[in-house]
């Protein structure tokens, strides 16, 4: 691949997902897009990448941003989060909501692996929310992970990184080679096509948000729109959950630091500040 | 540091599990059946046992019930590592008092992922 090619990739990586692709991934880049240029039936990734840019498919181009995508994921990945719902996060807020909805968004949710941990961890615990009905809404880029996602459908795999064989035997059954979510758990899950960097983006309202190892792939300028923007689709007395090595210094504004709790940060109240 | 005893009856399933243990921290020892991993576990009980099931003399399952009648037999924590991969068999060894369960393949990360569920790591 020559260097206007590669060029040209980040740029479209950039402006679609705001990923930023540095020059030391020219192997990444090859990796995901030699079977994406063998599916199309192209003899070579340069000539997907002349296709790209010849015929500004839109198909195409969707395609390329989303095997370019991270879908890394696990069951229970990194278990303090889920600590952290469980100890603080739930019982904090079915107390302040007294009974109204309790609305949850997973930003970036890959294959669906971490909506469907907190589907478990509310299943096992129904005290948690003290009868407060929670609703998970799942967003994620890339049509290929949310298809699965919707699916319920796992690799053994993936069913054996983070998921305890309790939880397995408990909610999945085997078919085939797979295990499938059961049904009742995947009912409480809605997902959604959602680009993180679109402007325009309503999803309503919500009291806890995970985004987890998303930013991680965006500039410092777009990692504060993309964090303003979560602030603003959040209720007062919000949660927003990042990665274990993510933070908002520097960032934003609109989240402080939550007390011992890594990677958990409380939507400021500012109406609070101002005065 | 924690011994775990990794039972299988091919030798190379028990020279990769035995890299991965170790890199765990764990002292690694080996037996091809489970009367050999009895008659182990009689002279000094190890902390973690990785458990095939399909194996000559004495399958892993049987191997278990008779650790978990052995004094002292209820500390180990058993983790299976089999082919069987159907809920029956998982049913079984849970129930036989196994703590843990990997389907064959495995790889470094399923071992971590699963001896952190009990504890091991």
């Amino acid at each position: 691949m020559n260097s206007q090619d590669f060029e040209f990739v980040a740029q479209l990586l950039r402006k679609r997902a705001g990923i930023v692709l540095t020059g030391d991934k020219m192997y990444l880049l090859e990796s995901r897009l030699a079977p994406l240029a063998r599916k199309e039936g192209l003899p070579s990734i340069d000539d997907l990448i002349h296709v790209v840019r010849s015929r500004r498919e839109e198909r195409l181009i969707a395609q390329l941003v989303d095997v370019m995508t991270t879908s890394e994921t696990f069951f229970f990945r990194d278990k303090t989060p889920f600590e952290h719902l469980k100890e603080a996060i739930f019982p904090i807020l079915a107390n302040a909501r007294r009974g109204q909805r309790i609305r949850v968004w997973c930003a970036g949710c890959s294959t669906g692996q971490e909506p469907y941990s907190i589907a478990m961890l509310l299943d096992q615990n129904p005290a948690l929310t003290g009868g407060v009905p929670v609703e998970i809404v799942a967003t994620d880029i890339s049509d290929r992970c949310l298809e699965r996602a919707k699916q319920g459908l796992f690799t053994q795999f993936e069913v054996q990184r983070g998921l305890p064989i309790q939880m397995l035997m408990h909610y999945f059954t085997q078919q085939d080679d797979h295990w499938r979510i059961s049904e009742r758990l995947r009912q409480q899950v809605t997902f959604k096509k959602h680009n993180l960097i679109d402007p325009n983006f309503q999803l309503g309202k919500y009291d806890i948000v995970f985004c987890r190892n998303v930013l991680i792939y965006f500039d410092g300028a777009m990692k504060s729109e993309v964090l303003e923007r979560i602030a603003t689709q959040m209720n007062p007395g919000g949660f927003l959950m990042l990665g274990a090595a993510e933070s908002v210094t520097g960032l934003s504004t609109a989240f402080e630091s939550a007390q011992d709790r890594r990677g958990l940060f409380k939507l400021v109240n500012r109406n609070v500040k101002a005065a | 540091m924690k011994r775990c005893l990794i039972v299988d009856d091919s030798r190379v399933v028990r020279k990769v599990a035995r890299r991965i243990v170790e890199d765990l921290r764990f002292d690694a020892e080996e037996a091809a059946d489970g009367q050999q991993a009895l008659d182990t576990c009689r002279k000094q009980m190890p902390d973690a046992v990785l458990l095939d099931w399909n194996m000559p003399v004495m399958n892993g399952i049987d191997f278990l019930r008779a650790l978990r009648r052995e004094p002292g037999g209820d500390r180990p924590v058993v983790v299976f590592c089999t082919t069987e991969n159907d809920m029956s068999h998982i049913a079984e060894a849970m129930r036989s008092g196994a703590n843990e369960y990997i389907m064959k393949p495995f790889d470094s990360e399923i071992i971590e992922s699963k001896f952190s569920e009990v504890g091991l790591v």
